[in-house]
């Protein structure tokens, strides 16, 4: 593999339809970028905000959501609450500055791998472009953010 | 710890308003309770005690100490950490300690942003453009001032903590209860709770103790609280006005909703809510009625501060921490 | 006490392991993982065969495993077999996790050391989740024995018998005033051009008179609640204005009614019916119905003739919608297909050129009870044809409407090719892009239908129309198509056009599948829980489809298929209950604050709000575990089993690999 960056993405599928859309991909041998790695929920609905904040502050560069689309739910309607959710997440994320373009959501029926195979390779170029995120909270960000002066350091501060 | 000793109390403020001590002072007689079973080693607000006093300590020599206010400069972290060592039970006292509250809002911005503001506001005489230096050569030697670290931190993301307190200030009703266990923990009458507990608050949420009456919650508009008449006895998030009641921590009694202002949210998180905002989010997704994205964006432009909003006094304990601007400059 | 884990990484021959280093992935959870509580990492090249399962259970035994992962396949396939596996062992089947590093790395990734460093992620994800998870036991429900077939076509006649046959109660709804579906319309069914009605009427005359059968026509689905083992549906009883207590099916008031109308249901618009009818002589049951929309005596006030002859008085122009709740264990959809509407070709002509007919249309020209009286005449009601064009796939395999292929209409033409020679002797053009015959006998019929001088011509046809050219086109209609087995561009006059349209889903397929709680696909076909193992089944617990409904299928398949999913419902109902994954929502009350965010999240009604204790609750037996209040409750009130946010931000951690930066063993989940 070249030097290039390799983005980091964490997608939830819902087991009804995006899920099986990933299935059906790996069944029929389509091809995807490795970058992304799922998680599986019952529902879209179950996307609580703290799983995509946890994914940016734990190290991922970019996060997708993937549910049935609307009006096919198979718990009826569940998909619009992740609708919703998705929509205050994006801004509220912006304002972190973390770019809209990080986090995606993906409409996806179970017949539709090939839709959901096309829509992970896009993801990936689009997070690819942006750039490592790098949140601090990962990796050792922290201890460079929050360094000891040096003069503090004589005092031999206890832990 | 000698029998015939009492026990040291102490209370520092790091980046502070001086709230959380008039909160401690609000206890009004129950103060005396504290006085005869504590000797105050350490309390800047209170009496003058230096540094160097607390330095000469030995180790977990300090049975209580509360510490309120934030992280904001190395001083704040050396006191953090001197405190830590020399207390045997160290409690994050107030907003601030728990999760950062207003000084983390702070996160938002590049400390060299609000350094050039503070420097440079119409009401500054500055007229060189001058911004501090943290250290200073003089012929006895260096000086220093704080630095400033790049973000505000929660006290546990500097040192261990045994306890918090949250609110800002911890209701004084609940800080006398505080006191009232530890004095009986003392007196062998009763255990303290498990290290890392929250005390001096409820084990629920606001709308706990809220006597509003509450429906299914649809909500078509945000509004400002100045903008309508809100009726006294509906709940205010039903009424399109964003209390944050349903997300945080109950042990306030609902003051502010039960004095017709919509809760910010002091008190913190609920139990084992690992992130406030997500929390506070989920809840608006919830109650906006609509189906529609466009609609949705439309009602969300009710909240034009989302992170203002959502992280009040929960910035620096949340997930994320600090916007991009505080670590990228 | 740390969980003692046992990771197993599947070969799945050199499905996983020809992209993938298994051996690596498993040498690296058993080192990497260790301090997390890996005890043992094995690679096998089946996990899912007995031996493969046998590694587990053995090391469950020896090693006092305490929870176990398998990376393989994806959960849809083998989750319950590794369940098993553990179960046998004596661990509870929930402290099994299976991960997918076969369809989410092996077969969709190429570069083999990125694929393995991905799956490594993925057992990362399911160690760290595995940790969190709780013994649990399925939720048994009892299954209430009776069963509601929707829709009364082949598929659901053969449910229906089978099930009440067996001894349990059936409820049919069928929305026309008479079973028997579609194919009550056909003359002759391929390949053994046995007459349709005669192999369904006995069948419907069962369902009619069946103790075990609760028949309602002219009826229809309006709502269903409830889960699988106690549904409760509400059928709308259209008013039939007879009253079937006193009704004897004589038909008077049929013959008596001076109203007629185009029938374009049963008679595919091609005859008339009266106001007050019978949609064919041998209806099931054998009460008429009154078409309110088109009754003088609803419209004007006068006449009131059924009414005067009728001689047991068993017209009713009172009568009432009424609403039925039934409550039954578990559903069969059955409910067909609407033909493609050919008018959105215009090309070739249909309703603007009169003897272009539709395959319903022909179907009901050639059968001895429609309205020529099974006279094969063009629209002049006299003419005989003496060349006929049949043109396949009408509206099927095509890109701009259906592309896929309706099954039946190959078979269907060659049958239609076949009556028009025996009844006419006329010159039959069959123009097909290919001839599909695959079932038993199909293959032979086309033989037949070559050696009966059918002339068969490889091209989609591009226009039917009557602008002659020449004076020999004067009067016909003239077929254009590229005959590409030759290689020409060919006009043929023919007299009469029949279009093989071919199948769609009903035009409320949708509206109804949500009804039920099921999915449709792109093409709106009803979903089945899987394509090839589990073809009558859906996602929904209870409910099941057969018939065309799932997708377009000749007689035997459809009947199959309704055999099928009664056979299925007969399993449930003979276990007396049945178990349900354990996935659902709990409110922990002292944490609730009665904030009611969540009251209005849930599409089953599963929250309760209790107005004297202030919080919400939620009902375990409506609950189906989708987790939406779960990840709403602002106090972290809520939570859900098997999809715990413990569970999920372990697995989040897992797969970004934060594990690997621990070195001490975190504090165990209380």
């Amino acid at each position: 593999m070249s030097d290039q960056f390799e983005p980091v993405i964490i997608g939830f599928t819902c087991n009804w339809c995006s899920y099986r859309a990933a299935d059906m991909a790996g069944t029929a041998r389509m091809k995807y970028a490795p970058n992304i790695r799922l998680i599986r929920l019952m529902c879209s609905g179950r996307l609580d905000p703290t799983f995509v904040m946890k994914a940016f502050a734990g190290g991922a560069d970019g996060v997708m959501i993937t549910g049935c689309h609307p009006g096919d739910c198979h718990y009826v309607e569940q998909n619009y609450k992740a609708l919703r959710r998705f929509i205050i997440l994006k801004k509220t994320l912006t304002q972190f500055g973390i770019e809209p373009g990080r986090l995606k959501l993906l409409w996806a029926s179970a017949a539709e791998g090939a839709i959901f195979t096309d829509e992970v390779n896009k993801f990936v170029e689009q997070v690819r472009e942006l750039g490592p995120l790098q949140w601090p909270t990962s990796g050792g960000g922290l201890e460079q953010m929050f360094a000891v002066p040096e003069h503090m350091l004589v005092k031999e501060v206890a832990a | 710890m000698s029998t015939n000793e009492k026990p040291k109390f102490a209370m520092y403020w790091a980046c502070a308003c001086g709230g959380c001590e008039i909160a401690v002072l609000n206890i009004h007689e129950k103060i005396l309770d504290v006085d005869a079973n504590f000797e105050v080693v350490f309390w800047p607000v209170a009496m003058d005690a230096k540094y160097k006093d607390v330095e000469a300590m030995e180790d977990s020599s300090i049975l209580l100490t509360l510490f309120n206010g934030a992280i904001r400069n190395d001083e704040n972290e050396y006191m953090a950490r001197l405190l830590r060592q020399k207390s045997k039970i160290l409690v994050a006292f107030g907003s601030c300690a728990n999760e950062g509250a207003m000084p983390a809002l702070a996160n938002l911005y590049n400390i060299n942003e609000i350094v050039d503001t503070a420097f440079s506001t119409l009401t500054t005489d500055n007229p060189q453009n001058i911004r501090p230096n943290t250290s200073y050569s003089v012929p006895e030697g260096e000086l220093h001032i704080p630095t400033l670290y790049p973000a505000v931190r929660t006290l546990d993301q500097v040192v261990p903590v045994d306890y918090y307190m949250p609110g800002c200030p911890p209701e004084s009703h609940q800080i006398a209860a505080v006191i009232d266990l530890v004095v009986q923990v003392l007196q062998g009458k009763a255990e303290l709770p498990p290290a890392g507990s929250v005390i001096g608050a409820g084990g629920s949420t606001v709308c706990d103790d809220c006597p509003r009456k509450r429906n299914e919650k649809k909500i078509k508009k945000f509004e400002r609280i100045q903008n309508i008449m809100i009726d006294p006895d509906l709940c205010i998030l039903e009424q399109g006005v964003l209390c944050s009641g349903p997300a945080t921590r109950s042990g306030c009694t609902a003051l502010c909703p039960k004095a017709g202002s919509p809760c910010i949210g002091c008190y913190g998180p609920a139990e084992g809510a690992e992130d406030y905002g997500s929390r506070l989010m989920t809840a608006v997704a919830s109650v906006i009625d609509s189906n529609d994205p466009a609609e949705i964006e439309r009602i969300f432009e009710g909240i034009p501060d989302p992170v203002g909003q959502f992280y009040r006094f929960n910035l620096a304990g949340s997930l994320l921490r600090f916007s991009k601007s505080a670590w990228k400059g | 006490m740390t969980e003692k884990i046992g990771v197993y990484v599947c070969h799945c021959g050199t499905n996983i392991a020809g992209t993938v280093d298994v051996e690596g992935v498993a040498k690296w959870a058993a080192e990497y993982l260790k301090h997390r509580g890996v005890v043992i990492a094995r690679d096998y090249k089946f996990m899912c065969s007995s031996l493969g399962q046998e590694l587990i259970e053995k090391d469950i035994k020896e090693l006092g495993l305490t929870r176990v992962v398998v990376a393989a396949c994806s959960p849809h396939l083998h989750e319950k077999t590794f369940r098993n596996a553990c179960k046998n062992a004596g661990l509870n089947p929930y402290l099994c996790e299976l991960v997918s590093i076969r369809e989410q790395v092996s077969w969709v990734h190429t570069d083999k050391a990125v694929a393995t460093e991905k799956s490594k992620a993925i057992v990362s994800g399911g160690v760290e989740r595995v940790i969190w998870d709780e013994p649990l036991e399925p939720l048994r429900v009892p299954i209430n024995p009776a069963t509601l077939v929707v829709g009364g076509g082949i598929a659901g006649i053969q449910a229906a018998l089978e099930i009440a046959d067996a001894g349990y109660h059936v409820y049919m709804v069928e929305r026309e005033p008479s079973i028997g579906g579609h194919m009550a319309q056909f003359d002759k069914t391929f390949p053994t051009l046995d007459c349709s009605a005669c192999i369904l009427t006995p069948k419907m005359v069962d369902v009619g008179n069946h103790k075990n059968i609760t028949l309602l026509t002219w009826a229809e689905v309006t709502n269903v609640d409830g889960y699988v083992g106690n549904f409760q549906a509400t059928i709308h009883q259209k008013p039939r204005y007879v009253n079937t207590d006193l009704c004897t099916g004589c038909g008077i008031c049929q013959e008596k009614c001076p109203k007629k109308v185009i029938d374009d249901v049963f008679e595919a618009g091609l005859g008339k019916r009266k106001a007050i009818y019978t949609p064919f002589p041998q209806a099931v049951p054998n009460f008429p119905v009154l078409d309110k929309a088109n009754c003088t005596y609803f419209l004007r006030g006068t006449c009131k003739a059924c009414e005067k002859f009728c001689p047991t008085g068993a017209i009713d122009f009172t009568q009432q919608d009424e609403y039925i709740q039934v409550d039954v264990g578990q559903i069969i959809l059955a409910t067909g297909y609407d033909l493609f509407d050919v008018r959105r070709m215009p090309q070739y002509g249909y309703g603007r050129l009169a003897n272009v007919f539709t395959s319903l249309e022909f179907e009901r020209l050639s059968n001895a009870s429609g309205p020529t009286g099974g006279k094969m005449v063009l629209r002049d009601a006299v003419t005989t044809p003496t060349s006929v064009a049949i043109v396949h796939c009408v509206g099927s395999r095509d890109k701009n409407y259906n592309s896929y292929c309706s099954s039946i209409c190959c078979m269907q033409s060659l049958k239609f090719a076949h009556l028009v020679h025996e009844r006419t002797g006329a010159e039959v053009y069959n123009c097909y892009i290919d001839i599909r015959t695959p079932a038993k006998g199909y293959e032979e019929f086309y033989q037949r239908l070559l050696e009966e001088g059918t002339h068969f011509i490889r091209g989609k046809v591009a226009e039917v129309t009557n602008a002659a050219r020449v004076p020999e086109e004067e009067g016909k209609l003239i077929v254009q198509v590229e005959d590409t087995l030759i290689g020409k561009q060919r006009r043929i006059p023919v007299d009469m056009v029949i279009l093989s349209a071919g199948l769609e889903p009903r035009h409320d397929a949708k509206d109804v599948a949500r009804l039920f709680g099921i999915s449709c696909s792109a093409d709106g076909w009803y979903i089945e829980r899987h394509p090839k193992l589990d073809p009558v089944a859906t996602m929904t617990e209870g409910v099941y489809i057969a018939g065309v409904v799932q997708g377009p299928k000749d007689i035997p398949a459809s009947v199959a298929q309704g055999a099928a999913a009664a056979a299925r419902a007969l399993g449930k109902i003979q276990q007396k209950e049945v178990a349900m994954e354990p996935i659902r929502a709990t409110i922990n009350q002292d944490k609730c604050s009665g904030c009611r965010i969540c009251n209005n999240l849930c599409p089953f009604n599963a929250i309760l709000f209790h107005e004297d204790k202030m919080v919400s609750e939620v009902n375990p037996a409506l609950c189906q575990g989708c987790g939406t209040c779960v990840a709403a409750c602002p106090a972290g009130a809520i939570s859900g089993t098997v999809f715990s946010n413990e569970q999920i931000l372990a697995q989040l951690e897992g797969l970004l690999l934060l594990n690997l930066k621990q070195l001490e063993l975190e504090p165990v989940p209380s």
